[in-house]
C-alpha cells in the first residue's frame, strides 16, 4: 500500500473508532447470508488484493525514483525513451491478470443469472416511494413503506433526534418475510419510475423498471433481519423507501403466512360494513400521512409549482366523483392512481378525510362499499 | 484586397455573436412556448429572424471573401475538413435514431410480448397479457389507438426515385463546373433544387394523409414515434440542403465558383449526397421492412 | 501546410479595445482566456453546489434543504462541473496552446471559434435559469433517466435545449481543433512529432463529434416523450426506459474519457520537463490513447449491469470494460518509466502530475472492481461509485488542469507565480481531496446509496469526515484564485523558456513570455 492509502486508511480507521462507534457498522463489503453474497465478497477481496499487489509494484517503482532520482540529490537524467521489450511485458502481464479476474467473475455472473427451479416466487413492485410485495403462491399482497418513527424524524422541522430512532431510515411498517433455505425467485417491476431493490446481505440489487419485469433469485441461509434501501434515484423521497427482509425458519414462516391470510379476510370484511364518518376520518388521517403527506404535505398545503394543495383544492372541495377518480386513477405525471395500492376502506377513508379535514369542510363522505366496485382486481401499469 | 497566398485570419467577427443571440432567443422562446408561456412564440420569431440575418450576413461575407481570392488553398482544405467532420456528426445523430428503431423492434417489443428467455414470459403474462410482437405496433397499451402503417410502394417509392435522380442531376452539374460549362452547371443545379423541394412537398402530403386518413400520428406508439421523428428529421435536412443548393445556384448564376475554387458547391453536394444515403436506409428500414 | 498568416485591412496586430475585443474576437488566445475564466467561474458554481450537498450530508437528519432541492443540487453540480468547468477548461487550454505548439498563426476556423465559446455561455445560462423556475432545477441526476426526468415540469425543455447548445458548442470546438491540427502544422512537423497534448486532443475531439449527437438525439426523445406524445421510453407504447440509458451511456462513458484524455496529454507534457528526460514511449502513448478512445465506444452498458440485461450482455460488457485497463496501464507505466532515472524536481506542476499518476491509478483500480459485473451488483449506485468517479474525474480531470495552469501561467502572463503558495495550494488540495473522497469508499461498501439527502446513523462518522474534507477542499480553491490573480497583476518576470531547458520540449517556449498576439506570423522550421 502506498503512503497516501496507508495514511488515510489508518486515519479513517481511527475516526471509525472514536465517537459513537456503531456495532453494526461494516467498513468492508458485507459477507452476507447467501451463496451469491459470499461469492461476491470473495471476488471483491480477490480484486482488492490483486490491485494492492499491482499498486505496491507500480507505486514502489515510482516512489523509488521520486526519492532517489531527484535533481536535488544531484541525479543526472538518463535520456532513454523507448523499449519495445518492456512495452510488450507490461502489456501482456495485465492481460493475464485480467483473464484471471474474468474467470471467477464469469462463474458468479452465470450463477446469479440462473433463476430456474425456484421454490416460490414473489413479485415486487416499486412505487414512489414504497414497495409492494405479492406472494404469487400464497396470494399474500401488501405495501411496505418507511416506518412512522423514521418518517417523523426525517422531516426538516422535526424535533425528533434521528440518533434516537432505532434503525433510522432502515425500518418499514410491513417487512417482507421469507423462509430460509428456499430458492426464492423475485420478479421486479415499477408503477411509476425506475427503482432498485437492494439488500446488501443478499449480495445484489436489481432495477425495477415500469412496464417491464426483471428477475433475480436468492436463497437465504440464516434466519435474521436484513435491511436495505432503494438504490435508484426515484424522485424526492428516494432516500426514504427502505427494504426489510425477515428470514424465518420453515415453521415460523408457515405461521406468518397463516396470520397474513386471516388478517386479509378480516380486512376484506371491513370493506363491506357501514362506517361512520368519524371512523373514516380517523383512519383517513393515518392513510393520508402514510401515503399523501410526502407530497401534499402534512397540513395539505402542497408545494407550489410541484404538488397541488389539498387544503381548499377544487378537487377535494368539489364533485365527489371527480375526487374519487383522481385518487383512484391518478392525474398528471406525478399523481399515481391508488386503486392498486390501497384497499377500498383506506381509499374511502382518505377521501372522506381530505374532504372534511385539512381546512376542508364539504361534509359528505364515501363508504368503502361504494369504492369497492370501482377497483379492478389486477392492476395495469399505464 | 488580397492575402498574397497566406492563411487568412479574419478579425472582429460580428456575425457569430449575433447568431448566438438569435439561437439562444429561438430556443429559450421554444422552451417557453412548450411550458405554455405567452411570450414564447414572439421570442421564437425574433430569434429565428436574427438567426436568418446572421446566416445571410455571414455567408455573404464568406462568399465575397472567397471571390476576392482571400482564401488560399490551405483555407480551402480547412473548410473541407470542417464540412466532413460536420457531416460525420450528422451521421451519428441519425445513427442514434436507427439504433432506437432496431433496439425496439429486435429487443424491447419481443420482451414486452413475453417472448425469449429470462423474464420475457413473465413480463407478458403479468403486465401485458395478449400483446403480440408484431411490427408495426403502437405497443401493448395501444397508445394513440388504431392506425394504418405507411406502405413503402406509393409516395415513398416515388420520393426515393426523386432523391436518387436529384443526386444524378447534382453530379451532372458538378461535371459542368469542372468542364467550365456554366450552363450545364446551372441547369443541373436548378433541376436538383426543384427535385429537392418536390420531395419535401410530397413528404408533406404523405404526412397529411397519415394524420387525416390513416390515424397515424407522432403519438401512435413506438411506430408513430420512430416513423415521424426519423422521416421528419430527414425531411428537415432535405429542406436545409435544398436551401443551401438554391444559394449555390444563385451564386453560380452570379458567376461565382471556378474549376479551382468552389468549396461551397462541394460542401453542398456532399451534404446532399449524405441526405440521399440516409433516405435510402430510411426507405429500407422504416417504410419497407 | 500554411506558411504565413494574413490579416484583413487594419494593420495593428494588437487586440481591439473594450469589450468588443471579447465579443468579436477571433484570436485563439483571447478565446482560450475566455474559456478558462468561464471554466473557473463554473468550477466555483459547481463547487458551491457540492458544498451544499456536503453540508446537508454533514450529519443525519434533514437540516438545511428539502430532498427535491438536494437532488437538484446533485444534478446541477454534476452538469455544471462536467459541461461548465472541466470540458471548457480543456477546450480553453487547447485554444491557447495548440496553435503555439504546432507553429500555427491561429486556429483554422477563427470565426467559428468565437461562436463555439458564446454558444457555450448561452447554453449554461439556459441551464442555470432552471434554478429560478417554479418546480426548480432538474432533479433526476445528471444522467436524466426517464421516466423520472419526465416528471420534471417546466425545466425539462430548458435542460434539453441547453444540452443541444452544449453539444453544438463542443462539436464546433472539436471540429476546429481537429482541423487545426490536421491542417495547420508547421512544415516538417509530422503527426508523430506533435506534442502528446495535441494528439490526445485530436482523439478527444473525434470522440466528442462521435457521441454528442447521440446525446442530443436522446434528450430530444425525452422532450418529445414529455411534450409531443411519443413513446420512445414508455413500455405502454412499445418503448423502453432502459433504451434511454443505452443512448445516454453511449455518450456518457466516452464522455469520461473526453475529460480524461486531454488530462493525460497535460500530464505527458509536464512529467518530461520536470524529469529532464524525454517522454518514455511516445508512439505507444499515441496508440494507447487511440485504443482507449476506441474501447470507450463499446463498453457503455457497464453502467447498467443491474437493469436486467441478458447474460451475454453482462459478460460482454464486463470483458470489454476490463480491457481498458490495458492501454490505461501502458500510460501509467510510461509515465513511471519517464520519471525513472530522471533528474526530478517538484515544482507545483510536477506535484499535480505525480499526484495524478498515483491517485488516478487508484481510481482506476476501483474502476476495475466496478467492471467486474457480479460485484457491481453490490457497488452500483452506492458511494463507492461516487468515490470512484471523483478519484477519476477530479484527479483525472481537475488535477492535471491545475498542474498545467501553473505550468503555462508564466508563459501566458509573463510573470512567475508564487511557488510557495502554489505548493501550499497543492498540498491543501491533495490532503483535503483524499479526506473528502477516500472515506466514501467505505460508505459505499457499508451500504450507503448515492443521491440520498439523509442516511442511516451508522454512516454518520465518515460522512462528517467527508464533509469536513470537502469544506477544506473548497476553501483551498480560493487560494488558487488568489495566486492566479496575483500572477496576472505582476510578479517576477518570466523568461521565454520559464522552465529549465523547456525550449527543448515544445515550440511554445521559443516564443517570448507573454507571447505576441498572433503566435507564429512565420511558421518555424521543424527539423
Ligand atoms: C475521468 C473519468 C473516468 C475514468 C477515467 C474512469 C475509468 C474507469 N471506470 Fe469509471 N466512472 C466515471 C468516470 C471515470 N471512470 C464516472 C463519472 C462514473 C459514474 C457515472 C454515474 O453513474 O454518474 C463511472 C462509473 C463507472 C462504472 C459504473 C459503476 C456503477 O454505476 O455501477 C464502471 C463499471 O465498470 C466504471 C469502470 C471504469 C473502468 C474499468 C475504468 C478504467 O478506465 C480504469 C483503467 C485504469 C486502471 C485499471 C489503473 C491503471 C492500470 C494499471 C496500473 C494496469 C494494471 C491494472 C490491472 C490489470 C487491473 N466506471
Ligand atoms: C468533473 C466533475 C466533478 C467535479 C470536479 C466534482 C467535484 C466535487 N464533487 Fe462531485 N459529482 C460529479 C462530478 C464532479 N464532482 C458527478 C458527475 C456526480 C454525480 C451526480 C449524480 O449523481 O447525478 C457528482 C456527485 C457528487 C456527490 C454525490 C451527490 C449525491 O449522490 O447525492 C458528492 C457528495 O459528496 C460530490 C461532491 C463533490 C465535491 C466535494 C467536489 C469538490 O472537488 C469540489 C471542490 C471545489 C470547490 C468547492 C470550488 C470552490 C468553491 C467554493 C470555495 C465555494 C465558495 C462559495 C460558496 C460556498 C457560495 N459530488
Ligand atoms: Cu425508489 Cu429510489
Ligand atoms: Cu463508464
Amino acid at each position: 500500500m502506498n503512503k497516501t492509502k496507508a495514511l488515510f486508511l489508518s486515519l479513517t480507521l481511527w475516526i471509525g473508532g472514536i465517537g459513537n462507534a456503531y456495532a453494526d457498522f461494516e467498513m468492508n463489503l458485507v459477507r452476507g447470508v447467501t451463496k451469491i453474497s459470499q461469492a461476491n465478497y470473495d471476488l471483491h477481496m480477490l480484486i482488492i488484493w490483486i490491485c494492492t499487489i499491482i499498486a505496491v509494484v507500480v507505486y514502489g517503482v515510482m516512489f523509488y525514483s521520486i526519492v532517489n532520482h531527484r535533481k536535488s540529490k544531484g541525479a543526472v537524467a538518463a535520456q532513454f525513451h523507448e523499449s519495445t521489450k518492456v512495452e510488450i511485458i507490461w502489456t501482456t502481464i495485465p492481460i493475464i491478470i485480467l483473464i484471471g479476474l474474468a474467470i471467477p467473475a464469469t462463474k458468479t455472473m452465470i450463477e446469479m443469472d440462473d433463476t430456474s427451479e425456484s421454490d416460490m416466487s414473489i413479485k415486487i413492485t416499486g412505487y414512489q416511494w414504497k414497495w409492494r410485495y405479492e406472494y404469487l403462491d400464497e396470494g399474500i399482497d401488501f405495501m411496505s413503506s418507511l416506518d412512522a418513527l423514521s418518517n417523523a424524524a426525517r422531516q426538516r422541522d422535526s424535533d425528533v433526534d434521528p440518533t434516537t430512532v432505532p434503525n433510522y431510515l432502515l425500518n418499514v411498517d410491513n417487512p417482507m418475510v421469507v423462509p430460509v433455505n428456499k430458492k426464492i425467485r423475485l420478479l421486479f417491476t415499477a408503477a411509476d419510475v425506475i427503482h432498485s431493490w437492494w439488500v446488501p446481505a443478499l449480495g445484489w440489487k436489481k432495477d425495477a423498471i415500469p412496464g417491464y419485469i426483471t428477475e433475480a433469485w436468492t436463497n437465504i441461509e440464516k434466519p435474521g433481519i436484513y435491511r436495505g434501501q432503494c438504490a435508484e434515484l426515484c424522485g424526492k423521497d428516494h432516500g426514504f423507501m427502505p427494504i426489510v427482509v425477515i428470514a424465518k425458519t420453515e415453521a415460523q414462516y408457515a405461521e406468518w403466512v397463516a396470520q397474513q391470510k386471516t388478517a386479509a379476510q378480516e380486512k376484506a370484511g371491513e370493506a363491506d360494513r357501514e362506517w361512520t364518518q368519524d371512523e373514516l376520518i380517523t383512519r383517513g388521517e393515518e392513510v393520508y400521512n402514510g401515503n399523501c403527506a410526502s407530497c401534499h404535505q402534512a397540513g395539505g398545503e402542497g408545494v407550489p409549482g410541484t404538488f397541488p394543495a389539498i387544503k381548499g383544492s377544487a378537487v377535494a372541495m368539489g364533485d365527489l366523483e371527480k375526487h374519487i377518480d383522481v385518487v383512484l386513477n391518478g392525474a398528471g405525471t406525478m399523481m399515481p392512481g391508488f386503486s392498486s395500492m390501497l384497499p377500498a376502506d383506506d381509499l374511502a377513508a382518505v377521501i372522506t378525510f381530505q374532504r372534511n379535514a385539512l381546512g376542508n369542510n364539504v361534509g359528505d363522505s364515501v363508504q368503502p362499499s361504494a369504492i369497492k366496485p370501482l377497483l379492478g382486481d389486477e392492476d395495469e401499469d399505464e | 484586397m488580397s492575402t498574397d497566398g497566406r492563411y487568412y485570419i479574419p478579425h472582429k467577427a460580428h456575425w457569430p455573436i449575433l447568431g448566438v443571440i438569435g439561437l439562444g432567443t429561438l430556443l429559450a422562446g421554444f422552451a417557453n412556448l412548450i411550458n405554455g408561456s405567452s411570450m414564447g412564440s414572439t421570442m421564437m420569431i425574433i430569434g429565428l429572424l436574427t438567426f436568418i440575418v446572421m446566416l445571410v450576413g455571414w455567408f455573404w461575407l464568406q462568399a465575397s471573401e472567397s471571390e476576392s481570392g482571400m482564401y488560399n488553398a490551405d483555407v480551402g482544405v480547412s473548410y473541407r475538413w470542417g464540412m466532413m467532420w460536420f457531416i460525420f456528426s450528422e451521421v451519428m445523430f441519425f445513427a442514434a435514431f436507427f439504433g432506437t428503431l432496431f433496439y425496439c423492434r429486435v429487443y424491447a417489443i419481443p420482451w414486452l410480448a413475453g417472448e425469449g428467455g429470462g423474464p420475457g414470459p413473465v413480463t407478458g403474462e403479468f403486465l401485458w397479457k395478449g400483446f403480440e410482437a408484431v411490427w408495426p405496433t403502437n405497443g401493448p397499451g395501444d397508445v394513440g389507438g388504431e392506425f394504418e402503417p405507411m406502405g413503402a410502394w406509393g409516395l415513398p417509392a416515388l420520393n426515393t426515385l426523386i432523391l436518387l435522380s436529384s443526386g444524378v442531376t447534382l453530379t451532372w452539374a458538378h461535371w459542368g463546373l469542372l468542364a467550365d460549362n456554366r450552363d450545364q452547371m446551372i441547369k443541373g443545379l436548378a433541376a436538383t433544387v426543384f427535385l429537392g423541394f418536390l420531395f419535401v412537398y410530397l413528404q408533406a402530403t404523405e404526412y397529411q394523409e397519415a394524420y387525416h386518413e390513416m390515424g397515424l400520428t407522432l403519438g401512435s406508439g413506438i411506430y408513430g414515434s420512430t416513423f415521424f421523428m426519423m422521416t421528419g428529421f430527414h425531411g428537415l435536412h432535405v429542406t436545409i440542403g435544398a436551401i443551401i443548393l438554391s444559394v449555390v445556384l444563385y451564386r453560380s448564376i452570379r458567376g461565382h465558383f471556378s474549376k479551382e475554387n468552389h468549396f461551397a458547391f462541394e460542401a453542398a453536394a456532399w451534404y446532399w449526397h449524405f441526405v440521399d444515403v440516409v433516405w435510402l436506409i430510411l426507405f429500407i428500414f422504416v417504410y419497407w421492412m | 501546410m500554411s506558411a504565413v498568416a494574413a490579416h484583413d485591412d487594419h494593420h495593428d496586430h494588437g487586440p481591439a479595445k473594450g469589450i468588443t475585443r471579447w465579443l468579436f474576437t477571433t484570436n485563439h488566445k483571447d478565446i482560450g482566456t475566455m474559456y478558462l475564466v468561464f471554466a473557473l467561474i463554473m468550477f466555483f458554481v459547481g463547487g458551491a453546489m457540492a458544498m451544499i450537498i456536503r453540508l446537508e450530508l454533514f450529519e443525519p437528519g434533514m437540516q438545511f434543504v428539502d430532498p427535491q432541492f438536494f437532488n437538484s443540487m446533485t444534478t446541477m453540480h454534476a452538469l455544471v462541473m462536467v459541461f461548465g468547468a472541466v470540458m471548457p477548461a480543456g477546450v480553453g487550454l487547447a485554444n491557447w496552446m495548440i496553435p503555439m505548439m504546432i507553429g500555427a498563426p491561429d486556429m483554422a476556423l477563427p470565426r467559428m471559434n468565437n461562436m463555439s465559446f458564446w454558444v457555450l455561455v448561452v447554453a449554461v445560462l439556459l441551464l442555470a435559469s432552471t434554478l429560478f423556475m417554479e418546480g426548480g432545477a432538474p432533479a433526476a441526476g445528471w444522467t436524466l433517466y426517464p421516466p423520472l426526468s419526465l416528471q420534471a415540469g417546466n425545466n425539462l425543455a430548458f435542460v434539453v435545449f441547453s444540452v443541444h447548445l452544449l453539444g453544438l458548442s463542443s462539436i464546433m470546438g472539436s471540429i476546429n481543433i481537429i482541423v487545426t491540427i490536421l491542417n495547420m502544422r508547421a512544415p516538417g512537423m509530422t503527426m508523430m512529432k506533435i506534442p502528446l497534448f495535441c494528439w490526445t486532443w485530436v482523439i478527444t475531439a473525434f470522440l466528442l463529434i462521435c457521441v454528442l449527437p447521440v446525446f442530443a438525439a436522446a434528450v430530444t426523445m425525452l422532450l418529445t416523450d414529455a411534450h409531443f406524445g411519443t413513446s420512445f421510453f414508455d413500455a405502454a407504447g412499445g418503448g423502453d426506459p432502459v433504451l434511454y440509458q443505452h443512448l445516454f451511456w453511449f455518450f456518457g462513458h466516452p464522455e469520461v474519457y473526453i475529460i480524461a484524455l486531454p488530462a493525460f496529454g497535460m500530464v505527458s507534457t509536464i512529467i518530461p520537463v520536470f524529469s529532464r528526460k524525454p517522454l518514455f514511449g511516445y508512439s505507444s502513448m499515441v496508440y494507447a490513447s487511440a485504443s482507449i478512445a476506441f474501447l470507450s465506444l463499446i463498453v457503455w452498458a457497464h453502467h447498467q449491469f443491474t437493469v436486467g440485461m441478458p447474460l451475454a450482455g453482462e459478460l460482454y460488457f464486463m470483458y470489454a470494460t476490463m480491457l481498458i485497463a490495458i492501454p490505461t496501464g501502458i500510460k501509467i507505466f510510461n509515465w513511471t518509466a519517464t520519471m525513472w532515472r530522471g533528474s526530478l524536481s517538484f515544482e507545483t506542476p510536477m506535484l499535480y502530475a505525480v499526484a495524478f499518476v498515483i491517485m488516478f491509478t487508484f481510481g482506476g483500480f476501483t474502476g476495475i472492481m466496478l467492471a467486474a459485473a457480479p460485484t457491481d451488483f453490490q457497488y452500483h449506485d452506492t458511494y463507492f461509485v461516487v468515490a470512484h468517479f471523483h478519484y477519476t474525474l477530479v484527479v483525472g480531470g481537475i488535477f492535471p488542469i491545475m498542474g498545467i495552469i501553473y505550468y503555462w501561467l508564466p508563459k501566458w502572463t509573463g510573470h512567475m507565480y508564487n511557488e510557495k503558495l502554489g505548493k501550499l495550494h497543492f498540498w491543501m488540495t491533495f490532503f483535503s481531496f483524499n479526506l473528502t473522497f477516500f472515506p466514501q469508499h467505505f460508505l459505499g461498501l457499508a451500504g450507503m446509496p448515492r443521491r440520498i439527502p439523509d442516511y442511516a446513523i451508522q454512516f454518520a462518522d465518515f460522512n462528517m469526515v467527508s464533509s469536513i474534507g470537502a469544506f477544506i477542499l473548497g476553501l483551498s480553491q480560493l487560494l488558487l484564485v488568489y495566486i492566479v490573480v496575483k500572477t496576472i497583476k505582476g510578479g517576477e518576470k518570466a523568461s521565454a523558456e520559464v522552465w529549465e531547458g523547456a525550449s527543448r520540449w515544445g515550440l511554445e517556449w521559443t516564443l517570448p513570455s507573454p507571447p505576441p498576439y498572433h503566435s507564429f506570423q512565420t511558421a518555424p522550421e521543424i527539423k
